[in-house]
């Protein structure tokens, strides 16, 4: 099986790892990085609960090739810790009742970093819109709305 | 486990295209957002050599070029919707761009790999053939860049299968500017409009001139191996005035002319009404609002 090394930044910190040329981001973060916050729901990209940023871009890690993250800039869960808007989504999140089982949770709290950024007062629509590409079976996502909604108001 | 032993990422245009002509055996890698979940399932076997083609920068962007607007094969789906030239000339991709997958898949997935996957259900695929689009293919069989161009429709063979030669790359895709007075419309019907897979889609397009439709294109997508033009739809709208007559007998020769099957997504009866009604839909939208 080939091998790459890869040269990365992973939260801010520069990382460099060895993977097999077909892994992917998702595996590479869990397993060979040791960060697990990123969640495997699916692995065909219809759930969201490994959604990171490359680049600051959100995507399906699970359909990211790890090697495609050669010189770029990964964020995970774990590096909101240190994001104004991370944290703010993170209270958010805890303040509406957000989170129930929690699995899709890091999932959603990137995809709502995402949007955020890209449009820092959305409609509740645009929440909506937002996060199609997240799925969460507990909450019916009203309560992840509210929450959305509420961190734009800060 | 795969026969996959080599990987490379070549950062030039000249390079790779050298490279598939020496190698032979090569997957190409761009979005990555089909070849992962493909390869996953057993779908798609990989060759010995993958080829992540993303570091290379000619294959990017969005370029106005005499009438035509070139639209680099690596381009993603969200690149595509927030582009001015896009907006201004091509708003139909805005919207098919819309209903394409998710935010995160719309951030990852490339114009040409959609096209390259070749799926009967591939979401700009019947925009792109309604909009005139040609994709642009390069190769280097000796010591010289060889490009061609190919109208859409004829690119595709069936399911997954293109006339892309084996060492060739596609760059771009190329769309005429369209014309004054022109109207195009893309609907795509699935259970949900998020992540789904289209039952069917359609997509219209022509000049609105005096209430008439003319330089009608019309095209199918899931009810057939490739997406499909509708060419006797087309005949029932060309250079007819849009009233409820020619709406008639356009959604009954689209109707008539689809041969799809049932699958999972729907019953080749369902398909077949569903293009009908559609066809009706969208044709009653334009004449409504122009």
């Amino acid at each position: 099986m080939s091998q790459q090394t890869i040269d990365f930044t992973l939260n801010g910190v520069p990382t460099r790892v060895s993977v097999p040329v077909q892994m992917s981001a998702l595996e590479m973060i869990r397993n060979v990085a040791g960060l697990t916050g990123t969640k495997y729901g699916c692995g065909e990209g219809e759930c969201g609960a490994c959604t990171i940023l490359l680049d600051g871009v959100s995507l399906n890690s699970c359909l990211l090739f790890a090697v495609e993250c050669d010189g770029r800039a990964v964020t995970t869960i774990e590096g909101l810790a240190a994001d104004p808007v991370g944290l703010r989504i993170e209270k958010a999140f805890v303040d509406a009742g957000a989170v129930q089982c929690g699995f899709c949770t890091p999932g959603m709290v990137m995809q709502a970093k995402q949007l955020l950024e890209q449009n820092p007062h959305p409609s509740r629509e645009e929440i909506q819109r937002g996060i199609e590409g997240n799925l969460c079976r507990c909450t019916g996502y009203v309560k992840i709305v509210d929450a959305i909604e509420a961190a734009s108001k800060e | 486990m795969t026969a996959l032993d080599n990987y490379i990422a070549p950062t030039s245009l000249e390079q790779a295209v050298e490279q598939l002509q020496e190698l032979g055996e090569v997957t190409i890698l761009a979005g990555g957002t089909d070849l992962m979940p493909q390869a996953n399932a057993g779908r798609v076997k990989f060759k010995r050599t993958l080829m992540n083609i993303r570091r290379i920068p000619e294959l990017r962007g969005i370029v106005r070029e005499d009438g035509e607007i070139r639209i680099g094969a690596l381009t993603t789906i969200a690149e595509i919707m927030a582009h001015p030239l896009v907006s201004e000339h091509l708003p139909l991709l805005v919207s098919t761009g819309d209903h394409f997958a998710s935010g995160q898949i719309r951030n990852a997935a490339t114009l040409g790999g959609n096209i390259c996957n070749a799926s009967p259900a591939g979401d700009t695929l019947v925009p792109l053939m309604v909009l005139g689009a040609s994709v642009e293919l390069a190769s280097k069989p000796d010591d010289k860049l060889f490009r061609r161009s190919m109208p859409l429709p004829e690119f595709f063979v069936g399911p997954g299968k293109t006339r892309l030669a084996p060492a060739e790359l596609l760059t771009a895709v190329r769309i005429p500017i369209p014309p004054k007075g022109f109207v195009a419309r893309f609907h795509k019907f699935g259970t949900r409009p998020a992540l789904d897979i289209s039952a069917i889609s359609i997509g219209v397009a022509g000049v609105l001139k005096d209430g008439k439709l003319s330089q009608v294109r019309v095209a199918f997508g899931a009810v057939a191996p490739t997406p499909v033009c509708g060419c006797a739809t087309e005949e029932a709208l060309e250079g007819k005035k849009l009233d409820a007559a020619t709406i008639d007998a356009a959604a009954q020769a689209a109707q008539d002319e689809v041969h799809p099957i049932s699958d999972v997504r729907a019953s080749a009866w369902y398909r077949k009404e569903m293009i009908h009604n559609m066809t009706r839909r969208i044709l009653e939208d334009v004449a409504a609002n122009h």
